[in-house]
């Protein structure tokens, strides 16, 4: 399957599980709101170029707006990220490009501990501008703080989760295109 | 000229950076203001589309329960039927109007519409319904939506050519005149974003005992709702110490997890009060100058 390909369905797969699955489930508590569909972002091949990167995460947050009625939320989220990916991609990944021969971010490609850490920065930062742009019409800080604090937890251990029920078999980064 | 383009060239990525952060919190701060416009009529269309799909296979699970209360419905209405009663009075007998067939459009006031709900959330700060009935079918923005069973679910906020988007009472910007059944005051009809099954009712005086239980009704005084449907019942009361108001804790009526089918109402006469309303502040606001 080409990579175009697989994330076409990719992307269709996440803004539906976040849409119809994800915004769904009763809320436990009002600062519980599950968030995955940025993982679409993470995953993305390390070949992209940022401008595209930022046009892709753009859409993809748009997408998912049109489903929520807040036209704007989550693309301003997903275009920081989709900025950001690439510094932290380059402070965690090996310099040396021989060890370093995957398309795209995974535990595999980059091994579970930069991995983690990698999503947990993008997970915190799209978490925080989200909650900040709500919080900047209603709530008090407090809430913002402790909001940050447990979507970012509930979404790392769908992240994890995800991971570990969803392993992708990559394939090596090769000279022949295709 | 020259530094310019290079200028362009050297940070262009943080430049298409800001371009979409722009662009994307333009979308949002401009909204209210801005959702009429095409595109996203487009998108509710399209969202709309993939949402009655998956609501015609959600429907199975939740048809049993609907059926309840729409024959509870039913009953309400069969109970109130003309045969049900009696004249007390033997002297007395009662006559239909047959003019009234002709003159009834005249006085009516509020039409009714059905609508299915499609797509609905409850654990966002902003939660919006999406309706299969849009402009083709007659709706127009404000008008009132309620549940199977009468009871207020929110207003309809916009309208695509076939689907509409209702802002459910779940929302931290709806404002719903309420009044209590019992000693009739009225106040507003809030919610504070903590928990979908409880609103916030904000202004009544501290005149009169209100005890757990008490029904809230939409007010006479709305523009969107028709009167005396219930919102909810009285959960808590506390006061507020700021003001020296009731800050009562509200029960929804309507069970928010699972709406269905759903009535959207129109109130016939909205535009002549609201333009009514706007002359009369006009008026007013020209003549205080001069009696200053």
């Amino acid at each position: 399957m080409s990579d175009l390909l697989k994330n076409i369905i990719r992307f269709l797969i996440f803004i539906l599980v976040q849409v119809f699955v994800l915004d769904n489930i009763p809320p436990l508590h009002q600062f519980i709101v599950p968030i995955i569909y940025f993982l679409f972002i993470l995953w993305l091949p390390f070949s992209i170029s940022r401008f595209w990167l930022m046009i892709i995460g753009f859409l993809t947050g748009l997408s998912l707006d049109y489903f929520t009625m807040t036209p704007g939320l989550h693309a301003a989220a997903c275009v920081l990220i989709a900025y950001a990916r690439p510094f932290v991609i380059n402070i965690l990944t090996p310099k040396d490009t021989s060890e370093f021969n995957y398309r795209e971010p995974s535990p595999k490609s980059m091994g579970w501990t930069p991995y983690l850490v990698y999503t947990l920065i993008l997970t915190f930062l799209h978490n925080i501008y989200l909650v900040f742009l709500e919080w900047l019409q209603f709530g008090s800080f407090l809430d913002f703080l402790i909001k940050v604090i447990a979507t970012t937890g509930i979404s790392m251990m769908l992240i994890i989760l995800t991971e570990i029920l969803f392993p992708r078999r990559l394939r090596y980064r090769t000279n022949t295109p295709g | 000229m020259r530094n310019i383009f290079l200028f362009i060239r050297r940070y262009f990525n943080l430049l298409t950076f800001l371009l979409l952060q722009f662009v994307a919190l333009y979308f949002l701060f401009n909204y209210n203001r801005f959702h009429r416009a095409s595109f996203l009529g487009i998108a509710n269309e399209i969202t709309g589309n993939i949402n009655s799909r998956y609501d015609k296979l959600d429907d199975y699970f939740h048809q049993g329960e609907e059926n309840r209360r729409v024959h509870r419905m039913n009953d309400s209405l069969l109970n109130l039927l003309e045969q049900n009663y009696l004249v007390p009075d033997t002297g007395m007998q009662v006559r239909v109007d047959t003019l009234r067939g002709d003159t009834i459009e005249q006085y009516r006031r509020y039409l009714w519409r059905e609508a299915k709900v499609i797509n609905n959330a409850v654990n966002r700060q902003r939660n919006y319904l999406q309706l299969n009935r849009g402009a083709k079918h007659g709706i127009r923005d404000n008008m009132a939506v309620l549940n199977s069973d009468g009871s207020v679910v929110g207003v309809v906020v916009n309208v695509s050519s076939n689907f509409s988007q209702v802002m459910s009472l779940l929302h931290v910007q709806s404002k719903v005149n309420a009044s209590l059944k019992k000693t009739k005051e009225f106040g507003s009809v809030e919610w504070d974003a903590v928990d979908p099954r409880y609103l916030l009712l904000k202004g009544i005086p501290k005149n009169e005992e209100i005890v757990k239980g008490d029904t809230v009704l939409t007010s006479v005084y709305s523009y969107n709702f028709p009167p005396d449907h219930i919102i909810g019942t009285v959960n808590s009361v506390t006061i507020d110490k700021a003001t020296g108001l009731y800050l009562i804790k509200v029960a929804t009526n309507a069970n928010f997890y699972n709406l269905q089918q759903v009535f959207v109402v129109e109130n016939l006469h909205r535009s002549e009060q609201v333009l009514l309303d706007e002359e009369t502040r006009k008026k007013i606001d020209e003549v205080k100058p001069v009696n200053r």
